[in-house]
């Protein structure tokens, strides 16, 4: 195995740059080392000037998502070894306007996300003197894989109708809002229902499913949206036929 | 929040990457979502091939005549083969799509997703024997 391993970085300074180009550095390839860790090299030995997010090193923090050659990867859990002899493209996540060098603009996600109201909605609280409210593992089962998004951005990087039509809520936003709406908990469904039925909501997603096969922690955005939909026509069809009462 | 006097807005020149017209080219999973989006169309040729059809049925034999020779002029066989290409791809994509959709419980067990898949299958497979049946039987 070679020593070394070149890396191709997209590199983007606005103040000098009117568009993205590519610099190569050698780093050392290491049986144990990520992407991220020849990134970390770079900026430690190379080239202080390289721009790019991370934070816990372990696929929990969700910063350091980036595009490795083609795919969308969070970088610290893609290892260089995988790639080698290489040389392996880095670039920032396709689908978002970039800052610097590797780092994305996620504004339009953290303005979407309240939206659709991620957190337990009650119509009464009950008074912390009855306790919590209990939940059997069933009914924690129907939720708990929607509940174990990062918000990493990859699923919204390989979603070509994000890409193409950027007012579209996104996977990641829809997964969150069934994380809550199967939550034994919460009775916040209703109110979510109006913005994930939006044109710009669920109905955007045609079920490319690359959002599901890009997510670093088992999400299944594409299974939520298209398990919504049903939900959203059953609910459609019953505001049209029963009376207010029975729906 | 304000900013200090003499302070510029942070406003970062963004660099927004050009969206090419081949995207679709560039995975297989983006190539078939975009030959499933247009099977939709064939799947609206299909039904008014069949509204035609039912229309020269009702006209009485020689309309009818007219109609099956017309159906097997080479250009309207070819696109009736494309047709059922797509037919079967759209069909195939909804079936594997159901599992997704649909989590059915049976006493209190999930249903597992190659179940729920398979009988959707096995119902097309029903359905298409009695439709043989149909046609075949004197």
């Amino acid at each position: 195995m070679a020593d070394t391993i070149t890396l191709q970085v997209t590199r983007y300074r606005p103040e000098q740059d009117a568009e993205p180009t590519v610099q190569e550095y050698d780093v050392p390839l290491r049986k144990d080392w990520a992407v991220l860790d020849g990134l970390n090299h770079i900026r430690d030995h190379q080239d202080g000037t390289l721009a790019y997010r991370w934070s816990c090193r372990m696929g929990i923090c969700g910063s350091c998502g980036m595009t490795v050659n083609g795919e969308p990867r969070l970088t610290c859990a893609t290892f260089l070894t995988d790639y080698a002899p290489g040389p392996v493209r880095v670039e920032p996540l396709a689908g978002f306007p970039v800052i610097r060098d590797l780092i994305i603009d996620i504004g339009d996600f953290m303005r979407k996300l309240p939206t659709i109201k991620p957190w337990i909605v009650r119509d009464d609280d009950k008074p912390l003197s009855e306790g919590e409210y209990l939940q059997t593992p069933d009914q924690m089962d129907d939720y708990k894989k929607f509940s174990m998004c990062i918000n990493c951005m990859l699923c919204y990087s390989a979603c070509p109708v994000y890409a193409i039509d950027p007012d579209f809520i996104g996977p990641a936003a829809i997964a969150l809002a069934q994380r809550y709406n199967l939550d034994s908990r919460d009775e916040g469904a209703e109110v979510r229902l109006d913005r994930l039925i939006h044109p710009d909501g669920i109905w955007g997603c045609t079920f490319v499913g690359e959002c599901t096969r890009a997510c670093p922690k088992g999400v299944d955005p594409a299974g939520a949206i298209q398990r919504y939909k049903l939900t959203a026509a059953v609910q459609s069809l019953k505001t049209f036929l029963l009376p207010r009462g029975a729906r | 929040m304000n900013n200090p006097p003499g302070d510029a807005a942070y406003e970062p020149r963004l660099y927004r990457a050009p969206v090419s017209i081949l995207w679709w080219l560039r995975r297989r999973s983006y190539f078939f979502f975009v030959l499933r989006e247009l099977s939709s169309v064939f799947v609206a040729w299909s039904v008014v091939f069949l509204l035609l059809l039912i229309r020269a049925v009702g006209r009485g034999g020689g309309q009818y005549r007219d109609f099956l020779d017309w159906s097997a002029t080479a250009w309207v066989i070819i696109l009736n083969l494309v047709t059922l290409g797509f037919l079967v791809l759209h069909a195939i994509t909804w079936f594997n799509l159901t599992p997704a959709a649909m989590v059915l419980r049976l006493r209190g067990q999930r249903v597992p997703p190659a179940a729920i898949a398979g009988s959707a299958y096995l119902a097309w497979v029903v359905v298409s024997a009695f439709v043989v049946w149909i046609v075949m039987r004197r």
